[in-house]
């Protein structure tokens, strides 16, 4: 066991080095071979009306006058050990992993970025409970009622909220729910220290929201595998031991109908924790996802590269976490190893 | 279109505001239709006048601000706002229509006095004034400022430098090289704390214009962190920061006591506090503002389009809006140097082949934008709204007189050319195509090349390698000055010796004798008549040349909702003027 965590932790560190590598590469190899010239390039990292003695200044403070390989060296360095920055007679210092420095907020990126964790976090793992209980639940009942009317309609609503992108809903839910018809307070982030009540309340739209459009997906795969399970041989042995019908579908029907489930959720949550861009841009929820659109709007280069890096993390990280939670619930994955 | 207006005020308007004010109706609560002073009454005069204090004047805006500080900013919504806590030495009029364009004195005691050949201006400041800390404000505080917001390699990005272009100034590298910061900075003199002499390289009769940035805000040393000091700029007006500000997050703007009302031509200060909003979906800003749960749009740009489309339909609705011009003109640049551009009567052929209607489409029709007949809009003195050698203002095309000129410069049947846009605004991409159409129907085979829009004015349109590279003949662009006068709009457009290597804006690559002599003229001319005959000289030889296609007077439709005091636009910032405005939400 402890052999295949090392192994997928050092699968997960590696891919993560082709991630930065990748993303320095788009940004700073790319725009060099459209044309772009050293200066062009200076004048991203500086403000609106630059001086020339300005972008010669940006030029040597980002290396960008040095050959490609010290640039990334720099570039990793900063995120390992750290980078120094100069704001009138201050020195700061960026603590590691420093993913630079955004010239357009004058922030450092991963602070920046951590502050607004809390709200990405809030949103994408209420929002995650809610497709996970509600999506699994649907499935599970629409399996075992084949056929019957909740089935039909919540299958119908499924498909419906798969194909209905959040743009859409979010809006919809907006002008009727809140705006037309007041049923919801307007999306607003209250730290859950502050005020649970208003945390809950200003955020549940938005969890609904980001939920339907994933519970549907999880309810229809659910329901498909639970079918599947429920007509094998084993199934059929429970039942004539004299199980409780509960406990055929919970412990021997849904079980291993979550391992694929597992897959997609892990996928998702990192996904949502990298930014739900979409439901954040709806909501004016200040979280990551927003915070990546207000920076590729203004080329705030820094702050896409360390919210891509930073997305790219938890991706790998879920993932890594669902590789771990495999042998628990399936024992098929135990014993093949 | 990267420079942004100004704005400046009265005394007396202020006064005369002030006396309307007593008279003001505090009836009206919250937002909704229905109450509205009528259409685009905000852009003439006073709506809602009162000196009703108190209350929260909620601020939103769909992205984040540019910066708080007003040293680091080139936004005209933040020159606007930052007077809330950042005074300036001259300041626009609060007061509509043309009273707004007039500079009064905010922290300078009097209008500055200029020497006889015109290179040295004293501004002799108020006493007694202070920040909120209680300590005095300096005439070397606002030296200071001017310093770091213009000079040395760390300069502060985002602002203009036109200081540092103007002040006899050779060798200082700016205040942050470690020792006294000042050395060296001799172009400013302060003989004592309350006198500030500035020596310019050449005279230049809109100086006034340039005391009237926020860069003229006092900065204390010891406080500055350069790009940093956004996080809490030290007040020296009616409002000061609650909390330290970050990006994102928003501001909370609470009283200064320290601020000195009677010292002040222009402030209100009504509400007790003022927030603002960042990252609201611009939807979401429009929305709220109808409902009355928000009061001002901060960019001041106006409605998004779908809440525009519902508004404008609407009879009711229509009352609480105001259709003003936005000081922006948009053109197309004819390349005076690509060929078969370079022939003036080809040029021609283009003024008379394209019909102005089509461009005006593409802004919403007439609420988005009134047809351009010359470079100069309207509101600037110099401006002859009269003018229209190529009959732009029937809309339509002369194919006829096209041809004529087509036949003139060697090309009967037409040409190929390109046209540069910035792909990434649809409105531009609709007007440039309805250009297309309409050269097409000359024989001219216009064909369109797109770029972002944030490289476009380095890079692309702005690189005159580029655009010879490229063949760009024709570019779509957009322009606002920097101040209301005809040096502030035309000059960077239209004088040959402002074209330059990056960043250029004189795209059409203009470079008449006659034009830039005039430019080098008009600086030392005082008298403002003998200026405004000068600019429409200027922009008379600029038609003539045929190096600017012109389009539309860009207009905005802004919503104003009920509980807003004392809204009116004032032409200068071309937004509301955001320093007499209070709510009737006052509990």
């Amino acid at each position: 066991m402890l052999r295949y965590i090392l192994r997928r932790l050092g699968a997960s560190v590696i891919l993560l080095l082709v991630v930065t590598l990748m993303t320095f590469v788009i940004f700073y190899v790319v725009p060099r071979l459209a044309g772009r010239t050293t200066e062009q390039l200076a004048t991203m990292y500086v403000g609106r009306a630059p001086t020339e003695a300005a972008i010669q200044a940006t030029i040597k403070r980002l290396n960008l006058d040095q050959p490609l390989i010290i640039q990334f060296w720099e570039f990793i360095k900063g995120i390992v050990l750290g980078a120094d920055y100069t704001f009138g007679n201050d020195v700061v210092h960026c603590a590691a992993p420093c993913f630079g420095y955004s010239f357009q907020t004058y922030q450092e990126v991963f602070p920046a970025i951590l502050e607004r964790l809390p709200i990405t976090f809030s949103l994408g793992l209420g929002a995650a409970v809610l497709w996970l209980v509600g999506g699994v639940a649907v499935g599970v009942i629409s399996a075992v009622k084949k056929g019957s009317i909740f089935d039909r309609i919540s299958m119908g609503l499924a498909l419906g909220a798969v194909s209905l992108p959040i743009f859409f809903t979010g809006q919809l839910a907006l002008a009727f729910l809140v705006h037309d018809w007041g049923l919801f307070p307007n999306a607003r982030y209250t730290p859950f220290t502050e005020d649970p009540i208003a945390w809950a309340s200003g955020l549940l739209l938005p969890w609904l929201t980001l939920a339907f459009l994933h519970a549907a997906q999880y309810a229809r795969q659910t329901r498909a595998g639970m079918l599947e399970t429920m007509g094998e041989d084993y199934i059929r042995t429970a039942r004539a031991k004299g199980l409780k019908e509960s406990r055929v579908i919970l412990k021997h029907g849904l079980r291993p109908t979550l391992t694929p489930i597992l897959t997609i959720f892990g996928l998702d949550i990192g996904l949502v924790l990298g930014g739900a861009v979409l439901t954040e841009q709806v909501y004016s929820l200040n979280g990551i996802g927003r915070f990546a659109v207000t920076a590729i709007v203004q080329s705030d280069l820094p702050v896409i590269l360390g919210v891509t890096l930073f997305g790219a993390f938890f991706i790998v990280l879920c993932n890594l976490a669902v590789d771990l939670l495999y042998p628990l619930v399936d024992p098929r994955v135990r014993t093949a190893r | 279109m990267n420079k942004r207006v100004m704005g400046f005020a009265a005394l007396s308007a202020a006064a005369a505001l002030m006396l309307t004010a007593c008279g003001g109706d505090s009836g009206s609560s919250g937002g909704g239709s229905g109450n509205g002073a009528g259409f685009d009454k905000g852009s003439t005069e006073i709506v809602n006048p009162s000196d009703a204090k108190g209350g929260t004047l909620r601020f939103a805006i769909s992205a984040n601000m540019e910066s708080t500080d007003p040293g680091n900013t080139y936004y005209g919504y933040v020159w606007n706002f930052s007077r809330y806590y950042a005074r300036t030495l001259l300041t626009y009029a609060a007061a509509p229509g043309e009273a707004g364009t007039e500079l009064v004195p905010d922290l300078a005691a009097d209008m500055p006095e200029v020497s006889d050949d015109g290179t040295e201006w004293t501004v002799k400041l108020k006493e007694g004034l202070k920040y909120e800390d209680g300590t005095e404000i300096v005439a070397e505080h606002i030296k200071y400022a001017i310093a770091r917001s213009n000079f040395g390699d760390q300069a502060l990005p985002n602002g203009p430098k036109y200081f540092q272009q103007l002040l006899d100034e050779d060798d200082y590298d700016g205040p942050y090289g470690g020792g006294d910061p000042l050395e060296g900075f001799d172009a400013i003199e302060t003989p004592d704390d309350y006198t500030l002499v500035f020596h310019l390289k050449e005279p230049f009769s809109d100086f006034l214009y340039v005391l009237a940035q926020p860069q003229t805000a006092p900065v204390p040393p010891e406080a500055d962190k350069g790009e940093q000091y956004q996080t809490r700029v030290v007040s020296s007006g009616p409002y000061k920061f609650e909390d330290d500000y970050t990006p994102g997050n928003g501001l909370v703007l609470v009283r200064n006591e320290e601020w000195d009302p009677d010292s002040d031509p222009i402030r209100t200060a009504l509400p007790d506090r003022i927030t603002v909003e960042e990252g609201v979906d611009q939807n979401e800003i429009d929305q709220r503002l109808v409902n009355g749960e928000l009061d001002v749009d901060l960019a001041g740009t106006g409605l998004g389009p779908a809440m525009k489309g519902k508004l404008v339909a609407d009879e009711e609705a229509r009352a609480n809006i105001d259709n003003p011009t936005t000081g922006a003109h948009f053109y197309v640049n004819i390349n005076t140097k690509v060929e078969p551009l370079d022939n003036l009567a080809c040029r021609q052929a283009i003024q008379y082949a394209v019909g102005r209607e089509g461009i005006q489409r593409a802004y919403g029709g007439e609420l988005g934008g009134e047809i351009a007949t010359q470079v100069l809009p309207p509101d600037i003195p110099g401006a002859d709204p009269s003018y229209d050698p190529y009959d732009a203002a029937s809309g339509k095309p002369n194919v006829e007189k096209a041809k004529e000129k087509l036949e003139e410069c060697g090309h009967p049947d037409g040409f190929a050319v390109n046209i540069g846009v910035r792909s990434d605004r649809p409105a531009e991409v609709d007007a440039v195509e309805a250009i297309q159409q309409d050269l097409a129907q000359v024989g001219i085979e216009a064909k369109v090349k797109g770029y972002p829009s944030d490289t476009y004015t380095n890079t692309q349109a702005g690189s005159p390698d580029f655009v010879a590279e490229n063949k760009l003949g024709l570019t779509y662009y957009g322009w606002m000055a920097d101040w209301p006068s005809g040096y502030g709009f035309m000059s960077s457009i239209l004088d040959g010796d402002a074209i330059k290597q990056a960043g250029n804006s004189n795209i059409a690559e203009l470079d008449d004798p006659e034009i830039n002599k005039l430019f080098d003229e008009v600086v030392s001319v005082e008298d403002p008549e003998e200026q405004a005959a000068i600019y429409a000289e200027i922009d008379r030889l600029t038609m003539e040349n045929a190096a600017i296609l012109t389009g539309v007077f860009q207009k905005s439709v802004i919503y104003r909702p009920d509980n807003l005091t004392n809204v009116f636009f004032n032409p200068s910032w071309h937004m509301y003027d955001y320093m007499t405005l209070g709510t009737t939400e006052t509990e």
